[in-house]
């Protein structure tokens, strides 16, 4: 009798394991029939990866949005070469092993063309894997360099150097100081990335870094510190490339220790104005690098923050504009390409890694903007500077 | 000739039956086609969850303490043998033999620091343990953010600073960039090599437990004052369990870091909640049941991924299917009730005596 059930037991567990592999299995087959159905229904399948859940979750939130209006302007107007879009967006919880399940995810559903992943090294991972599948892939906010490393990767924002060095650019080439100190965050990818760039540039352009101090994730809370090294060393400015969140307390502490040098950041720092009880004179004079501004007077900027405050409530910050400009660049270089649904992926991709070469967009992060085939993007960065608890774009 | 056998062997056969099973039905699913994109790659980190999953069943249930460092040993398992494959990619050309080194490599380094924390942490006792082993996964993770270790034509170079102090050639290469951890680890985890692993690592543990020195470890698990005062050396068995954990931790980081081409040290892949998670695939599956740990860890890593349907609820159902398990396995009311209405449990109970 024990034998007996040993062995019913046994079997029913590997019953289960094959059931649900099988069952696996079936949805992959279902799905993939499906796809191979809609794409001769003329649908094109774009996917979007980012995170929706956990720490990061505000970035992946705000492309998925700014994807989302895109398409449905676009659907709404007809669609790329007449064919409607589909885009569906997964959740990668801002972990590399993530957010490789939430690309084959889409695979299974029939993804041809990925908008994502929306963070730095997720974006890394799931590069390898589109290279092998030779998928289209355009990165709305990877900034790290690798992000882009392979032919058929393209990114929408500034690249971690890139930013770097603008920054030290403008610093040097606008006589803002000589001696500067540095405050970033060393467990972020973004942060030191953008540190190291500006410190490489810095000693070309005659900028002297009178102290470098690093926090963590673990420490983001006390920055005095750093802020009295930064005193103490007497520089002029001090050079924040980090996220509001922080910042906002850098600010604010720097204020209580009567410390008043110029502050200058990074596209991190957009949206600082939103933070919830802080008080918007400690950012006075605050510059930063930022590709986007809900504030512009310009038309196509005011377009789209009007739709998506109706459409999502809040304001666009610099992920959800990235976004939107990404889908609109393929939608242009799709355009350009002649793509029509029913090609593979991997014919797709190859036209399309021609075709984004060839375009210009005027988007909402950048007018004329335009790829090579190294995966960057040409534009001009903007510095914002606030003035009077709003932002100002400094000409 | 079944019935002659021992229960344990039967209960081994059992275990590693299972896995060969499992292996055979996926193989037989890919060849033919039916397995999707999403399960084909789920089945390394499989591997290594479950691998995981087992070898924190020996220092949990076997030695009855509880760690909740694990992770920080998958994570030094990773990034040595990751630093490995990135060094010699050039001179080992033959990706399976580096990959058996790289696996060398990760078990060594993660069972020298197992036995270097092990020394002064199995000191202590309990909740006293759990934090200590909590307090160094975080060391481990944090040591790793700011390692910068660099190459070029006048040798290695190393820095704990930035990676500008690294003082690079123009042909220079970064290794271990801190925060940025290792890109670019070739891909030579696979499934096959995966299951392999896991069957030794269920050699290795289920021999450890049926040998003497299992014997000595439980002993020491369910009285310690009697088994010292029969000479058994409390440390010394405490710590052989405890680096054999680690080690095989180690190996399930090498595993872990040459599936993915980026590796790095967030507090989201190697902090105390993927500790915790480890944890709770052997509390789900059984203290001290080593085959319910295998399920467990594969049950509860394709749960979330299987949820995806659900969009934004998913991790809200997943934590909720979570507590509902935990209650299902160990509320003692919900025992009561398997053993009213399932029977299945007391039969077999009755049979044993």
């Amino acid at each position: 009798m024990k034998n007996f059930k040993k062995a019913a037991s046994l079997l029913l567990a590997s019953a289960l394991m094959v059931t649900s592999f099988a069952a696996c299995g079936d949805k992959a087959s279902d799905s993939s029939a499906e796809g191979e159905a809609t794409a001769s229904e003329d649908t094109f399948k774009i996917g979007g990866i980012g995170p929706i859940t956990g720490a990061a979750a505000v970035y992946g939130k705000a492309v998925e949005n700014g994807a989302k209006l895109a398409v449905d302007e676009i659907n709404a107007e007809g669609g790329i070469n007449g064919k409607q879009i589909e885009f569906k967006f997964e959740d990668d919880e801002h972990d590399a092993e993530k957010s490789v399940n939430a690309y084959n995810t889409l695979k299974d559903w029939g993804m041809q063309m990925l908008l994502g992943s929306v963070t730095s090294n997720p974006c890394i991972a799931v590069a390898e894997e589109t290279k092998n599948d030779n998928m289209f892939q355009l990165t709305p906010s990877g900034t790290a360099v690798e992000c882009v490393q392979y032919e058929n990767a393209f990114r929408v924002c500034f690249s971690d150097p890139t930013q770097g060095t603008e920054c030290a650019k403008y610093i040097s080439e606008n006589g803002l100081a000589t001696k500067v100190a540095v405050i970033y965050d060393s467990s972020d990818v973004y942060s030191s990335g953008i540190y190291e760039a500006f410190a490489a540039e810095a000693k070309n352009d005659g900028i002297e870094i009178v102290s470098a101090e690093a926090f963590t994730a673990d420490s983001n809370k006390d920055f005095s510190v750093q802020i009295q090294k930064a005193k103490d060393a007497g520089a002029e400015l001090v050079f924040l490339p980090f996220y509001y969140t922080e910042a906002s307390l850098v600010l604010q502490q720097a204020a209580g220790m009567n410390y008043s040098p110029i502050f200058f950041g990074c596209d991190g720092m957009d949206g600082i104005l939103d933070v919830e009880g802080f008080d918007a004179s400690y950012a006075d004079n605050l510059m930063f690098l930022s590709p986007f501004t809900p504030t512009s007077t310009d038309e196509a900027i005011q377009t789209f923050v009007t739709s998506f405050k109706d459409a999502y409530g809040e304001t666009p910050n610099q992920f959800a504009a990235d976004a939107y400009d990404g889908i609109y660049a393929i939608k242009a270089a799709a355009e350009k390409a002649e793509l029509t649904p029913d090609m593979s992926v991997s014919d797709m991709c190859d036209a399309m890694k021609t075709a984004m070469t060839e375009i210009s967009i005027d988007g909402v992060t950048a007018k004329g903007l335009t790829w090579d085939a190294s995966g960057e993007p040409s534009k001009a960065p903007m510095v914002v500077k606030i003035a009077n608890g709003d932002y100002a774009v400094v000409e | 000739m079944w019935k002659k056998l021992e229960k344990r062997t039967k209960s081994n056969i059992i275990t590693y039956g299972m896995v060969i099973v499992a292996y055979i039905v996926v193989q037989g699913l890919m060849m033919t086609g039916n397995l999707s994109s999403l399960m084909q790659g789920l089945l390394v980190p499989l591997c290594a969850y479950v691998i995981l999953a087992v070898s924190l069943n020996l220092v949990v249930g076997i030695s009855g303490e509880l760690s909740l460092g694990h992770a920080g040993f998958m994570c030094v398992g990773a990034f040595s043998s990751a630093f490995f494959s990135k060094c010699t990619q050039a001179a080992i050309t033959n990706s399976g033999l580096r990959f058996f080194l790289a696996i060398l490599i990760g078990a060594a380094v993660a069972a020298v620091f197992g036995i270097l924390i092990g020394i002064p942490v199995l000191r202590l006792r309990g909740d006293y343990l759990a934090i200590v082993t909590l307090a160094f996964g975080e060391i481990i993770k944090n040591l790793i953010n700011v390692l910068y270790i660099g190459r070029d034509s006048n040798g290695m170079h190393f820095s704990m600073k930035d990676s500008m102090s690294l003082n690079l050639e123009a042909d220079g290469e970064i290794l271990i960039n801190g925060a940025k951890g290792i890109t670019g680890t070739p891909k030579d985890s696979n499934f096959t090599i995966g299951v392999i692993l896991i069957l030794i690592t269920l050699v290795i543990v289920l021999n450890l437990i049926h040998s003497r020195d299992g014997r000595a470890i439980m002993a020491i698990r369910d009285n310690r004052i009697a088994a010292e005062s029969i000479g058994i050396s409390i440390t010394k068995y405490k710590l052989m369990a405890f680096t054999v954990s680690a080690s095989l931790a180690g190996v399930a980081g090498v595993l872990y870091a040459h599936n993915l081409s980026t590796l790095t040290a967030l507090p989201k892949n190697f902090g105390y909640n993927q500790s915790i998670m480890i944890l709770v695939f052997v509390v789900l599956g059984g203290i001290g049941n080593i085959r319910g740990s295998i399920i467990a860890a594969v049950l509860l890593t394709m749960l979330p991924e299987l949820l995806r349907g659900l969009n934004d609820y998913r991790m809200l159902i997943y934590a909720i299917v979570l507590i509902i398990m935990m209650l299902f396995n160990w509320a003692p009311k919900a025992i009561e009730w398997r053993e009213k209405h399932l029977k299945f449990k007391r039969h077999k109970e009755k049979e044993a005596q």
